[in-house]
């Protein structure tokens, strides 16, 4: 049985190389190129992806082989039947980017963001530590989004479109 | 430039200031602008953006190709001086490399030319590439890798091993000083300007102040990283590149390898982010090398730190500001005079005195910026090049002298609003600057400002506001032209060598085609960033907009001359001058007798083929020296300033703008934001901070270098007063510089409304503001 991990549904075999990180398997080996490199040492978010569905990390900052048998999202991966995902819909009414380089990122990373609050993790700015989920606030998402870079500056458009994509989940 | 061309300039120039306005790009205002068509303006989201969200859009380094190998670069660690040995052999046995190349063994190559000595030259230095053992600057490139992978190429370029002859070098702003300074040259003319004696009236005003501003240097650090994968076929060269100018960059890429500008071909359709950083350097050349030398396809994409080491950035400065005032707060003196680094084989610099040159009206002006020479990597363009570190002095001094005269600092501005420009004497285009501040101080509250520093605490926090002026020029540089193909079923397709770096340049120029063409926006199709396209349109200095528009004006005439020659006598149209019909609801009409209309499907069922294509170019851009075109606006800052800590949170941003008419309310708006975002990163947190001693750069990482975050940003309120320019294509000037330029100025004064602390250097970190 050869090692693998599953990337967007599709079980794919780990690198012969172990040095090879997460980011540039799905970049380089798989042509999965919606997922980017800003910095290649965990600084811009803009490699985030998710494992199993929630849990948002730095593709650059993780070797393959640490994830046999475990379940990538990357933005490729978002999109169900052709039909977007709301947020990446809200992305685009929003105007929440502008060269849509980091975009990748930051839409997966909300995704991983958004868990995190409902599964009470506290940030920085979270007021009540022992709460069981954490109240969504302007406040709380630009802290727990400070790791995803926009150099271009379209954090106002991002945090609307997070924001709209929340209140209608949660209507 | 010669002199026959140097005199060729002036008299026209002087003849373009002269000229009626009706001769002139611009004097008949464009139709657009009276018959306002609802696209023009409408908040259209991106055609790009599903393919932005779904991560679909190719950037330069993911296009893989047959047989491709992965370059790495080796960086040089001394300033100046010769490599006495250079190890590769490790290298070359390591698994998986193809080669290593050195200047022993590159091919011979011309350096690249160099930016502004050209119509098309776009080198950020004009020094040799791997021709000799020379080194220029601390982390020059003088070895490449290429490997089967990424990983491979890495590992190998750790195992070269260089010595050096190191040489004395200069490496620091105050030690160039002190060897000396040279005027600096921008776009052929002196940055010096003298008007009266300002020395003389500054010592005799009532009001004066007198203050020294320092900016440290910049890089763009746009998210993508620089990249460039390349062929060959035969004797032509392929780049994806992430590029400002691929028109630009295949005609100077040819120059290097001796080829013919048709022989290059640049393709660019996305790119990452730009600045004024996407340009070309070493790596784009260093690449294509490396292919012809390997026979294979290349990818170089440079490491975070690699783009620090290869690309420059904006370069430092140390500026004078002194201004005299009478009582009223007219001014009598304004001085804004200093110093800039720059290295020699480099075009810029950094023209800190533009604002200066047209913002207020002055009894005396005394304008100069002073070239320092050092040993380092080129500076260059980044982000209004200028007017981002030269508006924060200026409107830093003018705020000091509003306090000290105690005057409110948007009244003494509007007491020296010129009638015409302040130093050339032109008259104003359009100057909207006291209606942007008046809108904006209304909506921002500026009224409930108390003058008085820390008059206002909550808790630990001093509050305290601040404003400034902001201010870009409008550009249209020469060479815009298109290709334009109308076809019967009402669908037109443009052509045109210009880029998408997110400013939105596809979405609005497909409005501005869909309005002027009179169709509906999906039955246009705009087509950019491949060199092989007609025209040379940078993006930089904020003409896209206007030089795609004035381009795309010539094509629709060219078109509409061409559809009115098909007419016979039974045509509504026939025996009209292309002056007198517009596009409207799919064909021509005359413009006072809209019945007299004829669908394009009609006029084209004329011909053989059911279409009709036209190429054509934009007139010179005479009108910017007829006239005085600039965007001014007026910047509105609220800061929370810690007692304890010294920390800085900016809780509220407005920016009101008078740009002339606005394309895309949406992406226009973005624009704005994200110059007012890297506005707050040049006031607050950004310097590229290098080792005196040897001139290496300390913090080559997005880790280390401080760019704002989303918890820096508030929301950014946008106006603008939406009143188009008569003399620009669409009424419109550019809205993608002016963003950074006067929020540093604005931060820095509410920081000392809030808590009395004046900092001149910036950024204005913490240790500058606690006791
Ligand atoms: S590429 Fe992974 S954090 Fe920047
Ligand atoms: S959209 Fe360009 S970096 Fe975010």
């Amino acid at each position: 049985m050869p090692q693998t991990l599953s990337i967007n549904g599709t079980d794919v075999p780990l690198p012969d190389d172990p040095r090879v990180s997460l980011l540039d398997l799905l970049r380089d080996h798989l042509q999965l190129a919606g997922v980017k490199k800003g910095c290649n040492q965990g600084a811009c978010g803009a490699c985030t992806v998710l494992l199993d569905g929630k849990e948002r990390i730095l593709s650059c900052m993780a070797l393959a082989v640490q994830y046999e048998g475990r379940k990538v999202t990357s933005i490729e991966g978002l999109a169900a039947n052709g039909t977007l995902h709301p947020l990446q819909q809200a992305f685009i009414d929003h105007d929440g980017f502008q060269c849509g380089y980091c975009t990748p990122g930051q839409i997966c990373s909300s995704i991983g963001m958004v868990e995190e609050l409902r599964r009470g993790v506290p940030s920085h700015v979270t007021d009540d530590l022992s709460a069981e989920t954490i109240a969504f606030s302007r406040e709380e998402i630009q802290e727990r989004m400070s790791g995803n870079l926009c150099r271009c500056g379209a954090y106002n458009g991002i945090i609307a479109a997070i924001s709209e994509t929340h209140a209608k989940a949660v209507r | 430039m010669s002199i026959v061309q140097k005199i060729g300039q002036t008299v026209m120039k002087k003849a373009a200031e002269l000229a009626p306005d009706a001769w002139l790009p611009g004097g008949k205002p464009d139709p657009l602008i009276e018959h306002r068509p609802a696209l023009i303006g409408a908040p259209e989201s991106r055609l790009d953006g599903p393919q932005k969200v779904r991560g679909e859009a190719r950037f330069a380094a993911e296009y893989a190709l047959d047989g491709m190998v992965y370059a790495a670069l080796f960086y040089s660690n001394v300033p100046k001086g010769r490599i006495a040995s250079i190890d590769t052999s490790a290298a070359e046995a390591s698994p998986g490399v193809v080669l290593v190349m050195t200047h022993r063994n590159a091919p011979p190559m011309k350096p690249m030319p160099l930016f502004m000595t050209q119509p098309k030259a776009t080198g950020g230095n004009d020094l040799p590439i791997f021709q000799d053992d020379e080194i220029h600057w601390n982390g020059q490139p003088i070895a490449l890798v290429l490997a089967q992978t990424q990983e491979q190429a890495d590992y190998a370029s750790s195992l070269i091993l260089a010595t050096y002859l190191a040489e004395p070098s200069v490496t620091s702003l105050s030690a160039a000083k002190a060897k000396g300074t040279t005027p600096g040259l921008f776009q052929g003319e002196p940055l010096k300007l003298e008007i009266g004696d300002a020395e003389a009236a500054l010592l005799a005003a009532p009001h004066r102040v007198d203050s020294v501003y320092r900016t440290p240097r910049h890089n763009h650090n746009a998210i993508e990283l620089h990249a460039a994968t390349v062929f060959w076929s035969d004797d032509e060269l392929t780049v994806h590149d992430a590029s400002q100018g691929v028109a630009h960059t295949a005609w100077s890429i040819a120059q290097v390898f001796d080829l013919k500008e048709e022989q290059v071909h640049v393709k660019s359709p996305f790119v990452g982010g730009g600045f004024g950083g996407k340009t070309l350097w070493a790596h784009q050349i260093l690449a294509a090398a490396a292919s012809k030398l390997a026979g294979l396809p290349v990818r170089l994409v440079l490491s975070r730190e690699g783009v620090y080491r290869v690309v420059g950035g904006r370069t430092t400065t140390e500026q004078r500001v002194a201004l005299g005032a009478q009582s009223d707060g007219t001014f009598d003196a304004l001085i804004h005079t200093g110093f800039v680094a720059m290295t020699a084989h480099n075009a810029l610099p950094e023209p800190f005195i533009l604002p200066a040159r047209c913002t207020y009206a002055a009894g005396s002006f005394k304008l100069d910026v002073e070239v320092a020479t050092v040993d380092m990597l080129a500076n260059t363009f980044m982000r209004a090049p200028g007017e981002s570190v030269g508006s924060f002095a200026l409107e830093s001094a003018v705020d000091e002298l509003a306090e000290q005269i105690g005057i409110d600092p948007i009244e003494l501005r509007i007491r020296n609003e010129p009638e015409k420009d302040p130093t050339t004497g032109r008259p104003h285009s359009s100057r909207n600057l006291v209606e942007a501040y008046r809108s904006g101080a209304e909506k921002f509250g500026w009224g409930e400002r108390n003058s008085a520093p820390r008059s206002r605490q909550e808790g630990e926090w001093l509050v305290g506001m601040g404003c400034a002026t902001a201010t870009y020029p409008y550009h249209r540089m020469p060479g815009g032209a298109a290709r334009m193909t109308l076809s019967k079923d009402g669908r037109v397709h443009v052509e045109i060598a210009a880029h998408e770096m997110g400013m939105g340049t596809s979405t609005a120029q497909t409005q501005v085609i869909a309005a002027r063409l009179g169709l509906p926006m999906d039955h246009v199709t705009f087509a950019y960033g491949e060199s092989s396209m007609p025209g040379m349109v940078l993006a930089g200095g904020s003409q896209q907009t206007a030089s795609i528009g004035s381009t795309i004006i010539a094509a629709n005439r060219a078109l509409v001359t061409e559809l009115l020659k098909l007419t016979s006598h039974d045509s509504p149209l026939h025996g009209l001058d292309p002056d007198d019909v517009i596009g409207r609801d799919g064909g021509l009409c005359k413009i006072d007798e809209p019945e007299r209309f004829e669908s394009y499907a009609t006029l084209l069922g004329r011909t053989e083929t059911g279409e009709l294509t036209v190429e054509a170019s934009a007139p010179p851009p005479l009108e910017a020296q007829h006239w005085s075109m600039h965007s001014f606006g007026a910047m509105f800052c609220e800061v929370r300033v810690n007692s304890v800590t010294g920390e800085v949170r900016i809780s509220r941003f407005l920016g009101s703008f008078d740009c002339g008419r606005i394309i895309n309310a949406k992406t226009a708006a973005s624009q704005f934001q994200g110059g007012i975002i890297m506005g707050i990163g040049l006031a607050l947190m950004e310097e590229t901070q290098f080792d005196e001693r040897n001139g290496r750069i300390m913090n080559p990482s997005l880790a280390e270098y401080h760019v704002p975050v989303h918890m820096d940003v508030p929301e950014i309120d946008i106006l603008w007063t939406d009143i188009p320019d008569p003399h620009a294509p669409m009424g419109a000037r550019g809205v993608g510089e002016i963003g950074i330029t006067g929020t540093a100025a604005a931060i820095a004064n509410a920081i000392y409304n809030a808590c009395g602390k004046r900092v001149r250097d910036l950024p204005i970190t913490l240790d500058k503001l606690i006791d």
